[in-house]
């Protein structure tokens, strides 16, 4: 099975910097993965530690956020907010027994194409061999999606409660 | 005409929360009076068969206190949701998993083999462990099966306002018992479903004292090691405080006895989950822009998770250790 996992990652890039090193990228016609889902935000500085935690819990097996290189925020210093988070995230992580190897922050400007292709391919292969990310499932009731979300005896009985 | 049915009742709570009701003083005679109590196993003697024998929604009021861990929890949150017209979660356990949820941070196992076998207190050698059922002369004994996770009352069944704290203030727990008589006498419309009574609309932070004055920090500091200054925002002095991500409601009761607010009163509105929102709260007092003096810094809190969900890993995104 291992060989033939296609990891789900959810990549989070800030618009002025490393959407538009994701479009050169894409306009040069440079191969990399197919497994990144990119949501562009306006700044990496936006990234809250929730999404990454929320990605994760509907079952994204990495978490990419990319920025501006420090000292070339738009914002001036969003991308600061954001490399004070990530430790701790990955400190969390751990302590929720995720491998804080499934997030990654990576700095990619306007220019770097090439780098962007290689993120996206060295976090792809990274990903594919810590292998699928395993929630334990029950615990995860579609509460905000439809139904209740509470919990029923024919998901009590036979599964791990 | 008849009063109106009141019950309490306590899951996996510590009994703080019930003795947190009979705390609101002479106001308890006030519910004695306008209610007729039906269920309160920490104050009376009633049986659950004349409770399971009343009519569907026949009990007014329900303030169910304690978090969900077992079959038995769980009958009996049904049960009472069947029964009443207005469920209320109340106090942490019940609304967030509070402190009993802390235990999904580990296996059932685990819990049970360090309980019942490891733990330094337990006679070495010792195997003697709680069985769900058990064959004595007189019959078969059963006890509830405990779960691998903890859940909120609202993961169980339908809930219809929460009473956040550990345990909620009494203060707020009379104001929000006089509301109910109020509105039950006078025949005045509920408030929305989902409502956080008893609470603010804002954060801890908001009801705090102390003088703020975005002060960067290049160190966190364990409670017992700074004396801090009784009149500054005690993050801005390095303590992780967790009232920017709590809700308001308590009256910043620890952080004014020079404690750091430890997060009982669940999330503020607008916020889904405590810990992102600690981490986002944490980084921004830090002052640091080179990646690893920001991980040293860091490293001076010593648990984030059980720091930052003290009292809401059970609801938080992930809920549980996903070891
Ligand atoms: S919320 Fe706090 S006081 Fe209430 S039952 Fe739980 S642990 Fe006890
Ligand atoms: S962080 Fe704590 S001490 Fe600072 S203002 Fe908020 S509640 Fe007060
Ligand atoms: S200050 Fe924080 S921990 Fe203390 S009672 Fe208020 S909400 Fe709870
Ligand atoms: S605009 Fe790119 S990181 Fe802030």
């Amino acid at each position: 099975m291992s060989n033939t996992f296609e990891p789900k990652i959810l990549g989070i890039l800030c618009n002025w910097c490393s959407y538009t090193g994701a479009d050169l990228a894409g306009t040069a016609r440079l191969k990399y993965p197919p497994n990144v889902m990119s949501v562009r935000v306006m700044c990496s500085g936006r990234v809250d530690p929730g999404f990454v935690l929320d990605a994760f819990r509907h079952g994204a097996d990495g978490v990419l956020v990319c920025g501006c290189h420090p000292g070339d925020c738009h914002y001036v210093e969003g991308n600061y907010k954001v490399m004070r988070r990530i430790p701790l995230t990955h400190r969390l992580l751990e302590g929720m027994g995720i491998d804080p190897k499934r997030l990654r922050l990576e700095w990619v400007s306007a220019s770097e194409g090439v780098k962007f292709q290689q993120v996206i391919t060295e976090f792809t292969e990274q990903i594919r061999a810590l292998g699928p990310i395993q929630l334990k499932e029950v615990a995860f009731a579609p509460d905000e999606h439809g139904g209740n979300g509470h919990v029923t005896d024919k998901k009590l009985a036979g599964e791990e409660v | 005409m008849p009063k109106p049915k009141l019950a309490v009742y306590w899951a996996a709570s510590c009994g703080g929360c019930d003795i947190a009701i009979l705390d609101i003083e002479a106001k308890i005679l006030d519910v004695a009076d306008f209610f007729d109590l039906v269920l309160w196993p920490c104050a009376a003697d009633f049986k659950y068969k004349d409770v399971e024998a009343l009519p569907d929604k026949s009990i007014t009021l329900t303030l169910f206190n304690g978090a969900i861990r077992s079959d038995e929890n769980l009958h009996i949150a049904r049960m009472l949701r069947e029964k009443s017209v207005v469920m209320v979660a109340f106090g942490s356990c019940a609304s967030d998993g509070c402190i009993p949820g802390l235990a999904n941070l580990y296996s059932l196992d685990e819990i049970m083999d360090y309980s019942y076998k490891s733990a330094p207190s337990m006679e070495s050698g010792t195997k003697t462990m709680p069985q769900p059922k058990t064959q004595v002369e007189e019959g078969e004994l059963t006890i509830p099966t405990l779960w691998n996770t903890v859940r909120t009352l609202a993961q169980c069944v339908d809930v219809d306002y929460y009473i956040p704290g550990c345990p909620p203030q009494s203060d707020q727990i009379a104001a929000v018992i006089g509301a109910v008589i109020d509105i039950l006498k006078n025949n005045k419309p509920l408030p929305p479903k989902g409502t956080v009574l008893g609470a603010t609309e804002k954060s801890c932070c908001d009801e705090c004292p102390r003088e703020r004055n975005v002060k960067k920090i290049r160190e966190f500091h364990r409670p017992y090691e700074i004396i801090p200054d009784p009149n500054i925002c005690l993050l801005e002095q390095g303590i992780v405080c967790c009232g920017p991500a709590t809700r308001g409601g308590c009256g910043a009761k620890c952080v004014t006895a020079n404690m750091a607010c430890r997060g009982c009163y669940g999330v503020p509105p607008g916020v889904r989950d405590q810990g992102a929102k600690m981490v986002s709260a944490i980084a921004s007092v830090v002052d640091s822009t080179d990646p690893e003096e920001i991980e040293e810094i860091m490293k001076g809190i010593a648990d984030p998770v059980g720091t930052f969900y003290r009292f809401t890993l059970a609801d938080s995104f992930l809920r549980r250790t996903q070891k």
